[in-house]
């Protein structure tokens, strides 16, 4: 089975925890992942107008590409680009008479029928790592730790391309009981941050994303667990805006899955970019006297 | 405001062109409300998504023009997986979107974006929110 990676713009800047923890862990596991080459930016966004096809064809040349590669399945970590390429994935396998205009508006390329699955990382780490081998791994388990996964829409919605069925998603659970944190769930885990409305309508982003982190720490979670680097925006970075307007009555730690794998794996603080995270999260973790992830993590 | 609708206040290719843009039959909408209960930005919204509904299945294409649902919707799907009725509504919303967009007019302008906005923001945000927004 040949495995191709696509990390989406965002984690080659300023999303560099979410990718770098990511890839230390593969090697950790011994997983064999390769970054699709030539990638492009997926779009970020699925086009839902129904004549809109030009905007699918940026992720149809990433799954192209992947297909060119001769892998069965191709791996993302960030939330939107799973998403964005997943739904076009679809359109490629189901709808006919769209997957021929855009085969033919591409007339350089080889056509594309959905051959490539589209997977997200925390789905291949269940279904392909699976959790047993996961937990013989951990050298650092997250004792103490009270983390809330958060979701957020685009790993659940639409429902085609949920990475659960529909209704009570607990894979995001189940990742940070191997990891051996304790699991708080709220209600606010799979409601939207405000997506990129933070641009467009700032306070409307704002009002959800303030609902989302206060209903985090009221349910006794001590920081929340993110997958996406538009969420990690509107809720990490624009806490200190939210604490101003007095939307937000405490800062909450925020991470990326990734980085808290990485610890558990203990490859320690330098993999995972801490310095991208606000100071209140590294600061959670050292406080929590973790083995290997003492001073290297404020550094 | 009262909103009078009579045959000639209908627009039957408004009508049309948001249901061939959205791919939806607008018209299996009964009125329920489960999408703006489902909506995160409902209590920003002064026209929740049931209404904006309600507006569209009788053609009212200058009060649909004049509200922001459409503007302030992130396309999170929630209210297209609970509506009962089946209806994908973030398509319906991109409809409206797309028919203000494609008279060339831009809701977020690029070029008037603060160039520390810019470089704060992830890649992800701008790239979403221009394929949205703009024209």
């Amino acid at each position: 089975m040949k495995i191709s990676y696509y990390p989406g713009c965002t984690l080659k800047t300023k999303a560099k925890n979410l990718e770098d923890a990511a890839l230390a862990s593969m090697a950790a596991l011994e997983v064999d992942f390769e970054e699709l080459p030539r990638w492009n930016c997926c779009g970020a966004v699925h086009s839902l107008a129904d004549d809109d096809l030009i905007h699918h064809v940026a992720p149809v040349r990433d799954l192209i590409r992947a297909m060119e590669r001769g892998s069965d399945k191709v791996v993302t970590l960030c939330s939107m680009c799973y998403n964005t390429l997943a739904r076009a994935n679809l359109l490629m396998r189901d709808d006919e008479v769209k997957r021929k205009t855009i085969n033919d508006f591409m007339d350089e390329e080889k056509d594309y029928h959905g051959e490539v699955e589209v997977v997200h990382f925390l789905n291949f780490l269940r279904d392909e790592v699976g959790w047993d081998k996961l937990r013989s791994k951990i050298k650092v388990p997250l004792e103490g730790l009270k983390l809330a996964p958060y979701y957020g829409c685009t790993l659940l919605r639409p429902k085609n391309v949920s990475i659960e069925p529909p209704g009570h998603p607990k894979i995001f659970r189940e990742f940070l009981e191997v990891l051996g944190a304790r699991v708080i769930d709220f209600a606010a885990s799979t409601l939207c941050c405000g997506s990129y409305q933070i641009l467009a309508n700032p306070e409307a982003a704002e009002t959800v994303a303030a609902t989302i982190l206060e209903g985090g720490i009221n349910s006794g979670a001590e920081a929340l667990v993110l997958s996406c680097p538009l969420c990690e925006f509107n809720l990490s970075k624009k806490q200190g805006d939210l604490l101003q307007k007095n939307m937000l009555s405490q800062e909450v730690p925020t991470y990326y899955f990734t980085q808290l794998l990485a610890i558990a794996l203990g490859l320690g603080g330098e993999v995972c970019r801490f310095d991208l995270n606000d100071k209140i999260s590294a600061e959670l973790l050292k406080s929590k006297s973790l083995p290997s992830c003492d001073q290297a993590i404020l550094t | 405001m009262p909103i009078t609708i009579s045959e000639k206040t209908i627009k039957s290719d408004f009508i049309e062109k948001v249901k061939k843009l959205s791919g939806q039959n607008i018209h299996k909408c009964f009125q329920c409300g489960t999408c703006g209960g489902a909506c995160p930005m409902s209590g920003q919204l002064a026209t929740l998504p049931r209404k904006i509904m309600r507006m569209a299945q009788f053609g009212l294409e200058n009060e649909v023009a004049e509200s922001k649902t459409f503007w302030t919707c992130a396309s999170c799907h929630s209210c297209s997986v609970t509506c009962p009725r089946g209806i994908d509504l973030a398509k319906v919303m991109e409809a409206l979107r797309q028919l203000s967009l494609r008279k060339n007019v831009n809701y977020v302008e690029p070029s008037k974006l603060p160039s520390e906005t810019v470089k704060e923001m992830p890649q992800i945000a701008m790239v979403s929110c221009f394929r949205k927004m703009t024209s």
